[in-house]
């Protein structure tokens, strides 16, 4: 089959590799329709995570058919068309009957690298560093998914494959960050980051019946995107984002903030730019500067809520406004399998229709272009879905 | 000098109440004329009284074990502080019982314990062990089980004239609030000089407690998950000469 292979930072191919097979008794094999690239894998591109290997076969956010499952698999069929979450998880260790899915005991092969990292292992991840499995992604015509019985979704036949495929992680992942704010009635949210998990983040404050949604980027069509899901939106190019969420808050501050960022902000103030300086020097290995705002303008008692991935040490956070405001934080790769089913009936209900982030489909083929313009938001990317078993044109 | 303990916690007492009960029949059958079968009856009631009483088990002793202050009988096993010791511990979404019984049946071991090629079971007590070695060669050595408290522990050491002096425990136990079985294992091994010493010291690794540890971490997913998770044998695309990491 054909997969999209990372070989090193700024080096991924299409290559020829051997077809999955069934290795343990829930697996099924899955055949791919229609696939994604995640902001998350830029930070593989672009050499961020570590335990990567030369032959890792990247893409977490995909569906497609079932062409194969295990013998113990007695909830799939050949056939069935369905949604993977990009987390993999046992479904009945401690964690995972907790609802805690991502952070399953049992799903991850190298479990014994994440306790050296993070004390303890969380779970497994389709294309995402051998930290987190070294499991073969989903960016291929085909993928072996493990433990099938309990991630995959079921999806009913009149739904086209864009509708529903971000129910494999910028869904769900924008909509548990929503969740994590605990919206109250007349409550302001600010969110850091328009790209399609901050636009998902944005619609589900909404959702759960946020009053506002302000906004942070400096990217046009992304602050045009977030403006047409209802969002206020401030840009950090030319605007002093503490002082005008004051401003615009009755000098309150927002009630939540999201950092849906994560560790390579690119932000326009002196830290973001002595963060970049550090991290080039390994003085530091992520780049927290939206959350430093983030921290930095929530109100009093407030919640900040991230999605954005963290994976190292980060340097000069502001813990002590963190404390003296009594913060709560929350964060954490998303606990997918709870929200999977409920955000599938929202979009059968018509209440939201993901698909309004994408911006360009490529086949397979071109994905390392894809990858390109995605990084470098060339040609007003903001999301890019690939089909692997078009030809190329 | 008080006699050290070595029975501990509900086996004490359980040593205690059996005891009683015992001495009491034993005492019954003496009335009903049954003399010396009686007497004895009563006097090994009266042993496990003073067991259950004192903690302290002569028997238990002589074999050279404890079932008190976490099961220390490996040490003990062995006869001092010899070896290497390795304690590890996991806990188990899953009934004790379960996890006993499966652990129980030995010829189950080498499914998670990645060093060992086969468990056979030659008696009720006695099992014979083949163990991986570096080269494709195989160790083999007889154990025997020195303690059982069913769904709690199981004890074993090898057998005299074995080429690897170890001995063993794995304690199941309750966690909290229906947070499942912490399951507690003591490894105690002593590696002879020369060739045999260095097969045990390759099947241990740099770090014996990473091995042990990574045993126990397949035995969890065997128990909750049914399978131990994989990559092996997963497409991969060519791979240079340079792994990057």
């Amino acid at each position: 089959m054909k997969a999209l292979v990372w070989h090193a930072t700024n080096d991924v191919r299409v290559e020829r590799v051997p077809d999955p097979t069934i290795l343990n008794p829930r697996d099924a094999i899955i055949k791919i329709t229609t696939t994604a690239i995640c902001g998350s894998d830029l930070h593989l591109l672009d050499g961020y995570i570590p335990t990567m290997q030369a032959g890792d076969i990247l893409g977490h956010e995909f569906m497609g058919e079932v062409v194969e499952v295990g013998r113990e698999n007695t909830k799939l069929a050949v056939g069935d068309r369905v949604v993977v979450p990009f987390t993999i998880a046992c479904g009945h260790c401690f964690f995972c009957e907790k609802q805690l899915w991502s952070l399953c005991d049992n799903s991850n092969p190298n479990a014994w690298m994440a306790e050296k990292l993070y004390g303890y292992t969380t779970s497994g991840l389709f294309g995402y560093s051998h930290l987190t499995g070294g499991y073969a992604g989903g960016q291929a015509q085909y993928a072996r998914v493990p433990f099938a019985d309990v991630g995959p979704l079921k999806i009913p036949a009149g739904l086209a494959d864009e509708q529903v495929l971000f129910l494999s992680d910028i869904f769900p992942t924008g909509y548990m960050a929503a969740e994590n704010c605990d919206i109250q009635p007349g409550d302001t949210i600010a969110v850091w980051g328009c790209g399609p998990v901050g636009q998902m983040a944005i619609r589900s404050a909404f959702l759960l019946g946020a009053e506002r949604v302000i906004a942070i980027d400096d990217v046009p069509e992304r602050i045009r995107l977030a403006q047409k899901g209802g969002a206020e939106v401030l840009n950090f190019a030319d605007e002093d984002i503490f002082e005008r969420l004051k401003a615009l808050t009755g000098g309150r501050g927002p009630d939540a903030c999201i950092d849906a960022v994560g560790l390579e902000a690119h932000g326009a103030t002196l830290d973001a730019y002595v963060d970049k300086v550090k991290a080039a020097a390994f003085l530091a290995t992520d780049r927290p500067s939206a959350l430093r705002q983030a921290i930095h303008a929530c109100r009093k008692g407030g919640i900040v809520s991230i999605p954005g991935v963290y994976g190292g040490f980060l340097d000069k956070i502001p813990f002590g406004a963190a404390f003296q405001k009594g913060l709560t934080f929350r964060m954490g790769q998303t606990h997918m399998m709870k929200y999977m089913q409920p955000l599938l009936a929202r979009i059968e209900r018509g209440e939201i229709d993901p698909s309004f982030v994408i911006t360009h489909r490529l086949p397979l083929d071109d994905a390392p272009r894809g990858y390109q313009m995605f990084k470098n938001k060339q040609d007003e990317c903001i999301k890019v879905v690939l089909q692997p078993h078009e030809t190329v044109h | 000098m008080t006699a050290e303990v070595n029975v501990a916690g509900v086996e004490r007492w359980a040593s205690a109440l059996g005891g009683a009960a015992l001495a009491a029949y034993g005492v019954k059958q003496m009335r009903e004329e049954r003399g010396l079968a009686g007497a004895v009856i009563a006097a090994a009631g009266g042993v496990l009284i003073a067991r259950g009483g004192s903690g302290h088990c002569p028997m238990y002793a002589a074999a050279g074990f404890t079932t008190a202050n976490g099961g220390s009988d490996t040490r003990a096993a062995l006869g001092a502080r010899r070896g290497v010791t390795v304690d590890e511990v996991v806990t188990i979404n899953a009934p004790a019982e379960q996890l006993f019984a499966f652990w129980r049946n030995f010829s189950q071991l080498p499914s998670f314990m990645d060093h060992l090629v086969s468990v056979e079971q030659m008696d009720y007590r006695r099992s014979h062990w083949v163990a991986k070695a570096p080269a494709g060669r195989t160790v083999q050595w007889d154990a025997e089980i020195i303690n059982e408290i069913p769904g709690e522990l199981i004890g074993w050491r090898t057998l005299d004239g074995a080429d690897v002096v170890s001995a063993g425990s794995v304690r199941f136990t309750r966690a909290p609030a229906g947070r499942g079985t912490e399951v507690h294992v003591r490894l105690q091994y002593d590696p002879p000089a020369g060739k045999i010493g260095a097969t045990v010291a390759w099947i241990m690794g740099h770090e014996p407690s990473q091995t042990i540890r990574e045993d126990l971490r397949r035995f969890k997913q065997l128990m909750e998950a049914g399978e131990v998770p994989t990559i092996a044998g997963q497409p991969r695309g060519k791979q240079s000469l340079l792994n990057y990491d």
